[in-house]
């Protein structure tokens, strides 16, 4: 039987891509070609073969829920358990819960349908391929109430800056949860618990106001329970700001990176029915990833090319990121950009933004 | 079972042995084509842009692969709660067991799966050709003259004429002969080899055959010239637009060079006729600083540090540094190292291909195209031997 169900929780990021998140979440921001950020957590959950995934949303999940159907294309679409989508439609009038308790509170069947004893949650603003079955497994070595799952970073990021972090002692136990930014242990937004003492702590913390499970459970009784760490080491990239996001689309054609993430083609997403990608005579493509269903005729440098892209004839673009349909037509000229879906760029336009502050054109623009 | 209208019947299992070592483990619809596509995917997403749901796919020769290509249907929508694709293998029966003897005893042996259905009429179709075709336009078509049976044709040159099954009209299109590959043909219109019947017709002379002995139990050789003896009425249905049968390593290489030129013939990426397909799930294809491509079409999970020009490549490819693919087509998961060259030549899925190996390159005879797998002898070019 399996022991272990997941959460995505998505209650508590903020949609900080500027125009990529006017009208999506930030988990639904396409990322990488022909992925949205969600599909690396649901595919981490997926390879764990998890019984059911939770997801928590509060806001703007429409282009979400389109992009996750019944889950089929991460084999979550299951007669017991799979995916379940879990928008705020709460009516119970005596509820007195806050935060993102109230996602617990309000959807308490879900937890205790499932016959899985712990649960692990995430958020899905750290990309990674975690191996949720092994931090299962470590979790129940150690014997611990929590484990939080952290990755040392040499080089800290701006991106950084927000994110929590954990202080560690030789055995893996965690001494101190904090927000100190030149910490290098940074804490991924990724716990595992036992099922019967989060639903506990669920009704002791609604039961004494409190509103966040992270901060008024964990980080709160951090002396009181057994917190373990886990050490994750692969690919990682922390996607909260238009500058993060563009940084890591672009270092991703850096191999190393591509193939720690892609690794036996462990992510999956939502299938689309594109043709392979068209080079024209005339195409002149380098440092590139290309997702299929596009046709190039133009030159590509240094740049992301989601689905169905056309890049006409004489047409450059350079350091972009370009997302899926986006027209670009004869001898325009883009640099340093990332452009959202369906954007139409006429003729001889010319379209530079700086190498650190991309210039971003927002969905459906006709330009 | 829902009455249907019209329901398909695939013929999939042919060998196909003029495609040699590329059907040594799979039958010929399940042959790769396009960059991602299998030879089968073409009449089963026409099924699916025509609105035909129900789709019978007879298989006989080694079925594993394109059984479990095809699974539930899901990648063509045919997996339906009324009709949806079903594979049909020969099986046993109450008098015995035996193969389907041919194209006309696999839909004989398989009365009982169209007649739960009780379709008006059924449409024949084969997994040996690559074209884009409305399949309930000629249903419409094959419904106005009130035809026993429709065929559809495509306009050949008279000098190739001698290689297809050839129809021969009246002016109105009504066929008065099937002449099989004919030393001198008086027609231009050969058969595509798709076919609709009204099924109560069909029904009638595939019992007939069934019991014939003496026939060799095909619809081009026996079902029509006996319906035409019985003075049942056949149509012609013109085809216009892209078709190539795939039978041979040479077109099948041919018919995957047509889309490479920058208006291609075959427009595989219009969004009102997808042509649908098993999707590898691959991450998006890397091409490398100093890498060139043109003229070509490349899939996802393709790794290009070389030169690719006017190829195709298959889902899963590396091209490593150095090495150049001219006119070539290389299926999945092929791994290509440094400073190789290939030259009109077909690559098996999963072959490796050494550093500095060169195929197909200064031969004499370049008109006939290469197929290269992991058993075939490779040489290494000189440059190679001098370092």
């Amino acid at each position: 039987m399996k022991q272990l169900m997941g959460v995505i929780n998505l209650d508590h990021e903020l949609d900080s891509l500027n125009e990529l998140t006017y009208f999506r979440c930030g988990a639904a921001v396409p990322f990488a070609s022909r992925y949205r950020l969600i599909d690396f957590v649901l595919s981490n959950m997926m390879r764990a073969e998890l019984e059911s995934v939770g997801l928590f949303v509060r806001r703007k999940y429409r282009s979400l829920m389109d992009h996750l159907g019944d889950g089929k294309s991460w084999d979550m679409n299951r007669k017991h358990g799979g995916l379940f989508i879990l928008p705020p439609d709460w009516n119970d009038p005596t509820d007195t819960s806050r935060g993102d308790l109230q996602h617990y509170h309000n959807n308490l069947d879900f937890f205790k349908r499932a016959s899985a004893k712990y649960i692990v949650f995430s958020g899905s603003q750290h990309i990674n391929s975690i191996d949720l079955q092994d931090l299962y497994q470590y979790h129940l070595e150690k014997g611990a109430d929590v484990t939080l799952v952290y990755k040392k970073i040499d080089q800290l990021q701006p991106e950084h800056d927000v994110c929590r972090r954990i202080e560690v002692d030789e055995d893996h136990n965690v001494t101190n949860i904090h927000q100190e930014k030149d910490h290098h242990n940074l804490y991924l937004d990724i716990f595992i618990i036992e099922k019967k003492l989060f639903l506990e702590q669920v009704e002791y913390c609604i039961a004494h106001g409190e509103s966040y499970f992270f901060r008024d459970v964990i980080q709160k009784n951090r002396h009181k329970f057994k917190i373990a760490a886990y050490e994750y080491e692969g690919y990682h990239a922390v996607i909260n700001s238009l500058e993060s996001y563009y940084k890591n689309s672009l270092e991703l054609l850096q191999q190393e990176n591509y193939h720690s993430l892609f690794k036996e083609n462990q992510v999956q997403t939502k299938i689309k029915y594109e043709a392979p990608t068209r080079y024209l005579e005339s195409a002149s493509v380098s440092n590139s990833l290309v997702a299929n269903g596009c046709i190039i005729g133009g030159t590509v440098e240094n740049s992301v090319l989601f689905r169905g892209v056309q890049v006409r004839k004489g047409a450059r673009i350079i350091n972009s990121v370009i997302m899926q349909k986006c027209v670009i037509e004869e001898n325009a000229v883009i640099e340093n950009v990332i452009m959202d879906k369906d954007v139409h760029l006429s003729k001889d336009r010319i379209l530079v933004g700086d190498s650190k502050r991309p210039f971003v054109i927002a969905k459906s623009s006709k330009i | 079972m829902k009455k249907k209208e019209m329901v398909a019947m695939l013929l999939a299992g042919g060998q196909g042995k003029r495609l040699k070592s590329l059907t040594k483990s799979l039958a010929k619809p399940a042959v790769y084509f396009g960059g991602t596509y299998r030879i089968i995917d073409f009449p089963l997403s026409n099924c699916s842009n025509s609105g035909i749901d129900t789709v019978g796919v007879l298989t006989q020769y080694e079925p594993l692969v394109l059984h479990s290509y095809i699974g539930v249907g899901s990648d063509w929508d045919l997996n339906r709660k009324n009709g949806g694709v079903f594979v049909l293998p020969p099986h046993e029966r109450e008098n015995g067991s035996s193969w389907y003897r041919g194209t006309a005893d696999a839909i004989y042996r398989n009365l009982k799966f169209v007649d739960q259905f009780d379709p008006e009429h059924v449409l024949i179709l084969s997994g040996d050709h690559i074209y884009k075709m409305d399949y309930n336009a000629m249903l419409q078509y094959h419904k106005a003259r009130n035809a026993d049976c429709t065929i559809s044709v495509i306009d050949v040159p008279l000098e190739e004429a001698s290689r297809f099954g050839i129809l021969n009209t009246e002016d109105d299109l009504r066929i008065y002969e099937f002449d099989e590959k004919p030393a001198k043909p008086k027609s231009t219109l050969a058969s595509m080899g798709v076919y609709i019947f009204k099924w109560e017709i069909l029904r009638k002379h595939l019992l007939n055959d069934g019991e014939n002995a003496g026939s060799s139990h095909d619809f081009g050789k026996d079902i029509i010239p006996m319906m035409l003896e019985d003075g049942q009425s056949l149509y012609a249905y013109p085809f216009e637009g892209y078709w190539r049968d795939v039978g041979t390593v040479n077109s099948l290489w041919e018919a995957n060079m047509d889309l490479l030129c920058d208006n291609p013939p075959l427009n595989l990426n219009d969004p009102d006729w997808r042509i649908f397909t098993r999707n590898p799930n691959q991450p998006a294809q890397y091409v490398a600083p100093g890498a060139q491509v043109s003229g070509s079409i490349i899939n996802e999970g393709c790794i290009v540090r070389g030169e690719v020009k006017h190829s195709v490549l298959f889902y899963g490819v590396e091209v490593g540094e150095g090495s150049v693919i001219t006119d070539s087509v290389i299926m999945p998961k092929v791994k290509i190292g440094r400073n190789v060259r290939i030259h009109k030549a077909i690559i098996s899925e999963n072959t490796v291909i050494e550093d500095y190996m060169e195929i197909g390159i200064d031969r004499e005879d370049e008109d006939e195209i290469l197929l290269i797998d992991n058993r075939s002898k490779k040489r290494k070019s000189v440059a190679a031997k001098t370092i």
